[in-house]
Formats: C-alpha cells, sequence, structure tokens
C-alpha cells in the first residue's frame, strides 16, 4: 500500500508536513498504520497563545464545548503529572445532553501538551494525546493534535460517533416525523 | 473491514485526491480529464487514482481505451460521512478557538472581560 503523509508525520512526532501546506481549516486524518487521528489546523496567534488556550481553564471552557452552552471545568491542574476533568453540555432548546471527559497531563510545556483522554462513556478506553504547537514565523501557529487510540476499534468508533450531531440529527428526524404526521 | 476503513480515510486524506473524488461524484471522467485542472504530472495523477482503487474508492471500467474512472458511491459516503463529521466537529471547535485568540489579542489578559463573538461570527 502506499505510504501516505500520516506515516511520515507520526514517525516524526507531527513536525510539519512542508512549508507549502496551510490548514486554515481543520484537515483530519486517519493513520492506516496505527489507531491514530491526526488534525492540522492554523492559527492567527503565537505559541505561547495557543497553549496558554489549552492550559488556562477559563479560556479552555470558552471553547472546547458546543457554543450554546459550553464546558463545565470540574478539576484542573495543567502541570506534569496533573489530571483534569470536564462536562459539555449542550442543548437546543428541546432537551440538553451531558457528556464527560477526564484524563492526565503528561507534559505540559509551552510547544507540547500529552495526556490522556477517556470519554466517561467509554471508561476502560484511553487515547493518548498529544498536542504540538508549531511557530510558523508569522504571527500564525499549527496545531497538530495526535490522538492514539488503544485499537483501531476505538479509534473508528470514535471517528463514526455521532454525540452533538447525532443528537442534533436525531431531533432533525422528529421534526420530518411530526411534520408528516407519524408522531 | 478495519483495514479498509484505513484505507480509505488515508486515501481521503490528501487534497488532491479528495478533490478527484469530488469531481467523480459529478460524471466519471478520463484520466486525462481528471489531471488537467492541476500542475502535476499524468503520472502523478496514476499515483494518486491507484491509492483511491486501492481503498476500494474508485474502478476503473473496461470501456475500450478510455477507461474512464468510477466513484464507488456507496463505499465513499459512509467514509466521508464519519470523517467529514468529526473534522467538522473539530473545526467548529477551533472556530471558537480562533474568537478566544482574537479576544486575547485585543484584550491581552487570560481572564479579561472581553466578549467573545459567538460561534459563527468568527473568520
Amino acid at each position: 500500500m502506499t505510504t501516505t503523509q500520516s506515516s511520515h508525520q507520526s514517525s516524526s512526532q507531527g513536525s510539519t508536513t512542508d512549508a507549502t501546506t496551510r490548514y486554515p481549516e481543520a484537515a483530519i486524518e486517519a493513520d492506516p498504520r496505527v489507531p491514530a487521528i491526526h488534525i492540522w489546523r492554523d492559527f492567527e496567534a503565537t505559541p505561547a497563545q495557543l497553549f496558554r488556550a489549552h492550559t488556562d481553564p477559563e479560556l479552555f471552557a470558552r471553547w472546547v464545548g458546543p457554543a450554546d452552552i459550553g464546558a463545565d471545568i470540574t478539576h484542573w491542574e495543567a502541570r506534569d503529572g496533573g489530571s483534569w476533568r470536564y462536562t459539555v453540555n449542550g442543548g437546543d432548546g428541546r432537551e440538553d445532553f451531558s457528556t464527560s471527559f477526564h484524563g492526565c497531563f503528561h507534559t505540559v510545556r509551552e510547544d507540547r501538551i500529552v495526556q490522556t483522554f477517556t470519554w466517561d462513556g467509554m471508561p476502560d478506553g484511553v487515547a493518548l494525546e498529544t498536542l504540538t504547537f508549531e511557530d510558523l514565523g508569522d504571527g500564525r501557529t499549527r496545531l497538530h493534535a495526535l490522538s492514539l487510540c488503544d485499537s483501531f476499534e476505538d479509534r473508528d468508533a470514535w471517528l463514526s460517533s455521532g454525540m452533538e450531531t447525532g443528537v442534533n440529527d436525531g431531533y432533525a428526524a422528529l421534526d420530518r416525523m411530526i411534520a408528516d404526521g407519524s408522531v | 473491514m478495519t483495514d479498509q476503513l484505513s484505507r480509505v480515510f488515508a486515501a481521503l486524506a490528501d487534497p488532491t485526491r479528495r478533490d478527484m473524488v469530488a469531481r467523480l461524484t459529478e460524471a466519471d471522467h478520463t484520466v486525462g480529464d481528471l489531471a488537467a485542472p492541476y500542475d502535476v504530472s499524468l503520472q502523478a495523477v496514476s499515483k494518486h487514482l491507484k491509492v483511491l482503487e486501492d481503498a476500494g474508492l474508485v474502478s476503473r471500467t473496461r470501456d475500450a481505451q478510455r477507461r474512464p474512472v468510477h466513484l464507488e458511491a456507496e463505499v465513499f459516503d459512509l467514509m466521508t460521512k464519519w470523517i467529514e463529521r468529526y473534522r467538522r466537529r473539530a473545526e467548529e471547535r477551533f472556530s471558537r478557538l480562533d474568537a478566544v485568540l482574537a479576544a486575547m489579542q485585543d484584550d491581552d489578559s487570560p481572564t479579561g472581560t472581553t466578549t467573545i463573538p459567538q460561534e459563527g461570527t468568527a473568520p
């Protein structure tokens, strides 16, 4: 099988692809060799600002959860050996949902955060996340998030999981059923 | 199955291949047609096609000389739906992060009272 760019990237710990590639929107890749998901995204910010947005709990809560309600950070200790826990809340006005995640910070450094990540709905599953903040030298910073899952099954379950979108799709379906008189 | 999933995900990770697949959703194309918009060799396009073929995403029909490339829509729809939904959720988060970062630049205090724009207003 043809080697894809992901293999190079994962083996080089997420160093950038090439100077000309730009990620104004999130790019995602499922690694064919290991059960990993890569995400790349460029930000108009310095590495220090991106780091702060990932480690300051108040800033983190503003963007990690859905736009309407956001995340409730119940535990946060952003240091080597510390741990974290948060609950993401959402809803579309008819029914709210709530789901929690927790993990441990392994490395917390200006250019790199390594942590474990568990969804409480699947408590035995644990992914190892490595976030790197790469200074692109022109006021922008590239985020590379590598999530290494413990099996291909878990990885593909993550990729195919619906969560928020699934809930919304469910309501859209219900709307149609109500409209055509099935309910 | 997982192997095929992984091959499909990997095949669609490349922007040129994604673009080729997007064009194939409209109609079958010959290799020459497919290569036309790109500033790359026919050989490079053939390589991309091989990756898509190995992943089961496209097939080459036996139509004399032309051998048009055909998208296997069923495989494509399922995989792209999954990966695109996942990507979109990540992008929604990152758009909110854009807004947080912009507010940090305006008022460089980590817990400042700057109002964060709502999702969807970020560039």
